[in-house]
């Protein structure tokens, strides 16, 4: 690990002015990914700000919106009751993140910025054009098992590892920022970038923008949600495939669903093609299926990975069949 | 007194300590003045170093100084005889495979030497590495564990009589890494005495030995504490590069040194169970008699060095078949060297040989169970020997009792819950056990205290409460009053701790030194001198021992539930009931099988090195995408213990059991996956990706 300086934030405006002023200073909060990343030599900062006195821990309601503190933990938020009952999916894609001790360590800022697991992004002896452009893609061609299906590109496949994103996604969260210019609200749906042939730009903050907040609008069905993810072991690991599902159903029809799919794309991945292919249709397997076809229209498998195409449908099915089930 | 301490059930005696944090492992010691080394690996498989720039290294403050193939000591690194292992100390700028040791900064801190390691920058002139097994050069395979690698009881060739059934299948393991918790870790210091080594190593013997060679001195100069062992299950056996680097830095710094191999670099050049291929042909007449069994075995070996992992031994010596045949064969790939890994041979053996019986069960309509029963051999078939014991068949009939094996529907996809597909499955375990000659001090004092002390190691199996059971027993003397003292080639000597081996070949010096102690203390009248007294024992094994096979025995059952929409695999019961002679503490023992089933299950579902074919650098080496079981995965397995009184084996009657819970029960769960899903997987480890491709 490179030596750096490390500063000791007390005022959100005292660590934007930090970051700002020094090229490559990075926020730290939980530790739990910027930390492993220095470890393994993948990211050098020269200086980290703790922003771990600042008053964003907070989780409330407010009217119609649900404002977590970007300094929550996971674990804060998982344990709270009421948006245990307003919003499964999100619940459930904390409890099933990580393990008890990272969640008890990691934010919920830091969690919507942790990077990829890609092992060659990992990797400085391998190439990655996400931790060094233009040195290529080691995934391609390589292990990919763990890699996306959807949103890749001739430059990255790179899976986004985090579950509440995914969450976060399907129920319209918006981010809210602030920096030097101010403060303001990015909907999920905008703050991640598809790979494409910038993969290093993976979010639409602006240099030394802070998040200090991740917002969650009310939605009239959203106990009416789950999420759920599938890997190899039963705990600790990242997904292979999840699928965060909201629904609306009245009298045997979906009305209205949000579908979020993740552990198979670039980006924690809306579907707006599953959520028409549900819209008025009656709430059985038959239509789940459709959905699931629609949401995996384009994918593209490179090899180890191509089972998660049949995977991802498999999961969106069985995930509406869970929380339509009466 | 003559209460009876040996087999009771007792808590280790350094739990508290351990589970408290306050017990030291190698890498908690820190001599004063103490260097930190740092181990750099090379990124390149099949190379030559072309270069090698320490500019930037050089840089970080307290570096000492940087060891590279241009300026390190020239050092004997070469191997001792055919099974020894060629260590990588710098002597050259060949590069053999991924994470081969190419460079080590010593420092004055860990922070700085580990920097200013991932500062130096090494360029290859690099080749295509082999990687492909089918493609890899063939090595020779001499012998495995001294025993001929190839071998064929009866006429394994005849032409099968009419109505005989077959199973011929192919089956395959892939690497694994040990991955014990507590990574590899050495202390080097040199005075005027010669070298002094903390080590976490399974045999502070064999690395006082290798030393000497290495550094051209005689073995009375080397000293090896071995402190705790956090865990080492085979990949501690034999002294790796990183030992001798260590003592390297420190000869050339003259200052002690310390080097703890990281957790990437635990993939690279400290062991690995290689990836096996194995070709199962089994031919039985239509009543379950087994007619033929063959096991054609090949396994990758690395550039360097030749380790036959032995798959074969677990069905040349199980079944009563006439007629055998088996051979392995190695293929030489870009890959550090292979060795021991818990039940070398018999764990990935066993998962082939028994699911081809289980496919051969299937193929004749006749229970799994009813065919190894079918084929009991009350003798070892290979060599004709009465077994020293052997209660499998109570093994077979306690545990499947407790598991309701006799309720089973064997129709594959027969069993629902909710939603999942449930499937039951059988093997047999099955494992050689050894004994090696050892030596053992025991003392007591005027106040009737006793100090045992054997040079053997303590890797978290129970040696010093097990031990100090022995002794207290033999000398009716309180448990409390023995004392166990191990880990230094300055106590007497120890055979290697390995092979199921230690509780045996240990246990058997420590209660003969017991015995000659008491016969002593009975001469004296049962009064101690003043001064104490003091017996020290050489254990041999007798040749009379070699009249009987030692075998340890099981017999494993599990239950799975497999999602037949997403693929996923949960163990969900496990019932073991195993044969180890006497078990000499029911707590500890129970524990060894527990972990040897939790690998069994591992081994089924989870383990597997994957490399990048192009350039064969490992791309999961860590702990959170090489995947071991977590609780989670781990069901409540019942396990059961069937002693007899073992009067053959050795003088205390045990067979080992540190390995005999992996062998077979990855087979068990593959069976059970088979029996859920009707899909059979012969190639490790059942992901789901296999059961949606055949579902």
């Amino acid at each position: 690990m490179n030596d750096f300086t490390f500063v000791k934030a007390q005022t959100t405006t005292g660590a934007i002015t930090a970051v700002a002023r020094e090229w490559g200073a990075r926020y730290v909060a939980g530790g739990t990914n910027i930390l492993d990343l220095m470890k393994d030599a993948v990211e050098a900062p020269p200086m980290l700000v703790d922003i771990n006195a600042l008053p964003l821990r907070e989780i409330e309601w407010q009217q119609d919106r649900f404002v977590v503190g970007a300094l929550a933990r996971m674990s804060d938020v998982a344990g709270d009751p009421q948006l245990r009952g307003a919003f499964p999916a999100i619940a459930i894609a904390l409890d099933e993140s990580a393990s008890p001790q990272l969640r008890n360590m990691a934010s919920i800022g830091g969690n919507v910025l942790q990077r990829t697991r890609c092992a060659y992004f990992r990797d400085p002896a391998t190439p990655c054009n996400k931790r060094d452009p233009g040195s290529g893609c080691g995934a391609i061609g390589g292990e990919n098992r763990r890699m996306a299906v959807l949103g890749t590109s001739e430059h990255c496949i790179a899976t986004h590892a985090s579950d509440l994103a995914v969450a976060l996604a399907a129920f319209d969260a918006r981010i809210e920022v602030v920096g030097t210019r101010g403060t303001r609200e990015i909907p999920v749906g905008e703050f991640y970038r598809l790979p494409g042939s910038t993969p290093q730009m993976e979010t639409r903050l602006a240099p030394g923008e802070l998040i200090t907040a991740v917002i969650v609008p009310a939605l009239s069905y959203s106990r009416r949600s789950t999420y759920l993810k599938v890997r190899d072991r039963a705990e600790y690991e990242f997904a292979l495939a999840s699928a965060a599902v909201a629904v609306d159903v009245a009298n045997g029809t979906i009305r209205e669903a949000r579908v979020a799919l993740g552990g198979i794309a670039t980006v924690p991945w809306r579907s707006p093609e599953a959520e028409r292919a549900l819209a008025g249709a009656p709430a059985e397997r038959a239509s789940f299926e459709r959905a699931a076809e629609a949401a995996l229209t384009g994918a593209r498998g490179y090899g180890e990975n191509d089972y998660k195409i049949v995977l991802a449908k498999r999961t969106l099915v069985r995930a509406l069949e869970m929380v339509t089930a009466p | 007194m003559n209460v009876p301490v040996l087999g009771a059930a007792r808590s280790r005696v350094e739990g508290p300590e351990k589970v408290t944090g306050r017990v030291r492992y190698t890498a908690d010691y820190a001599p004063e003045d103490a260097l930190h080394a740092v181990v750099v690996t090379s990124t390149a498989a099949n190379a030559r170093i072309a270069e090698i720039d320490e500019r930037l290294a050089l840089e970080v403050p307290s570096v000492v100084t940087i060891l590279t193939h241009r300026n390190a000591p020239r050092v004997d690194a070469r191997k001792q005889g055919p099974t020894s292992t060629l260590l990588f100390l710098l002597q050259n700028d060949v590069v053999q495979f991924d994470r081969q040791p190419v460079a080590v900064v010593i420092a004055r801190t860990l922070e700085q030497a580990a920097e200013a390691a991932d500062r130096i920058r090494v360029s290859y002139r690099a080749e295509t590495p082999q990687t492909d097994l089918d493609a890899a050069p063939v090595a020779p395979v001499e012998t495995i564990f001294g025993q001929p690698g190839t071998h064929a009881r009866g006429n394994p060739d005849a032409p099968l009589p009419a109505g005989s059934v077959s199973v011929r299948q192919t089956y395959r393991t892939p690497t694994e890494h040990h991955n014990p918790m507590e990574t590899h870790a050495t202390i080097a210091r040199w005075d005027s005495e010669g070298l002094t080594l903390w080590d976490s190593t399974q045999w502070a013997f064999g690395v006082r030995e290798r030393m000497a060679q290495v550094f051209g001195i005689d073995p009375s100069r080397v000293r090896v504490i071995a402190p705790y062992v956090g865990g080492a299950f085979g990949s501690k056996g034999t002294p790796w590069s990183h030992v001798a680097l260590a003592a390297m830095a420190s000869k050339v710094t003259n200052r002690p040194v310390k080097l703890v191999v990281t957790r990437p670099q635990m993939f690279g050049f400290v062991g690995h169970r290689p990836k096996t291929e194995q070709r199962v042909e089994l031919a039985a007449a239509r009543d379950g008699a087994l007619i033929v069994v063959k096991h054609v075995c090949q396994n990758e070996t690395s550039i360097a060095d030749e380790f036959v992992e032995p798959c074969g031994v677990f069905s040349r010596d199980l079944y009563a078949v006439p007629n055998y045949f088996m051979s392995h064969r190695l293929r030489r790939l870009n890959v550090s060297k292979p060795t021991y890994q818990r039940g070398p041979g018999e764990s990935t053996g066993s998962f082939a040989m028994e699911s081809a019986m289980d496919e051969l069960a299937y193929a004749l309509a006749i229970d799994p169970l009813e065919l190894r029963l079918r084929n009991y051999s009350e003798v070892q078939p290979n060599n004709g020997k009465p077994y020293s014991g052997k209660c499998l068949r109570e093994c077979y009939a306690l545990a499947a009792e407790r598991f309701g094996w006799s309720a089973r529907n064997p129709a594959p996809r027969s069993t629902v819950r909710g939603r999942m597909l449930v499937g039951t499955g059988m093997a047999t375990a099955s494992r050689a056990t050894h004994r090696s000659g050892s030596h053992a001090r025991i003392r007591i004092d005027r106040a009737g205290e006793v100090t045992v002390a054997v040079g053997t190691i303590e890797q978290g199996t129970g040696s010093p409460t097990v031990f100090a059971q022995v002794a207290a027993e033999i000398l009716g003397v309180p448990f409390e009053r023995v004392r166990f003292l191990w880990g230094d080639t300055d106590l007497p000597q120890a055979p290697l701790a390995a092979g199921s081996q230690t509780a045996a070949s240990v246990g058997s010096a420590v209660a003969a030194a017991a015995q000659a102690l008491r016969r002593s203390l009975d001469e004296l009248g049962g009064s101690i001198p003043n001064d104490g007294l003091e017996i020290v024992h050489a254990e041999e094994p007798p040749e009379s021992e070699e009249a009987y096979a030692t075998q340890a025995f099981g017999a494993h059952f599990a239950e799975v539930e497999v999602d037949p929409d997403l693929g996923t695999v949960r163990v969900t019961r496990f019932v073991g009931a195993f044969d180890g002679g006497r078990i000499l503490n029911e707590k500890t023992a129970r524990s060894q099988l527990l972990g040897g089933v939790v690998w069994g299950i591992s081994m089924a579902l989870f383990e597997q090195t994957r490399y990048d074919r192009r350039t064969a650098r490992i791309m999961n080496a860590n702990l959170s995408e090489y995947l071991v079981p977590t609780n989670a995965d781990v069901p409540n397995a019942e396990l059961l213990l069937v002693s007899d009184d073992d009067r053959h084996a050795n003088p205390i009657g045990v067979r080992g059991i540190g390995e005999v819970g992996i062998c077979g029960s990855g087979a068990a769960v593959a069976n059970a996956v088979y029996h859920a899903t009707g899909v059979r997987v012969r190639d490790l480890p059942i992901t789901p990706e296999k059961l949606l491709a055949q579902a």
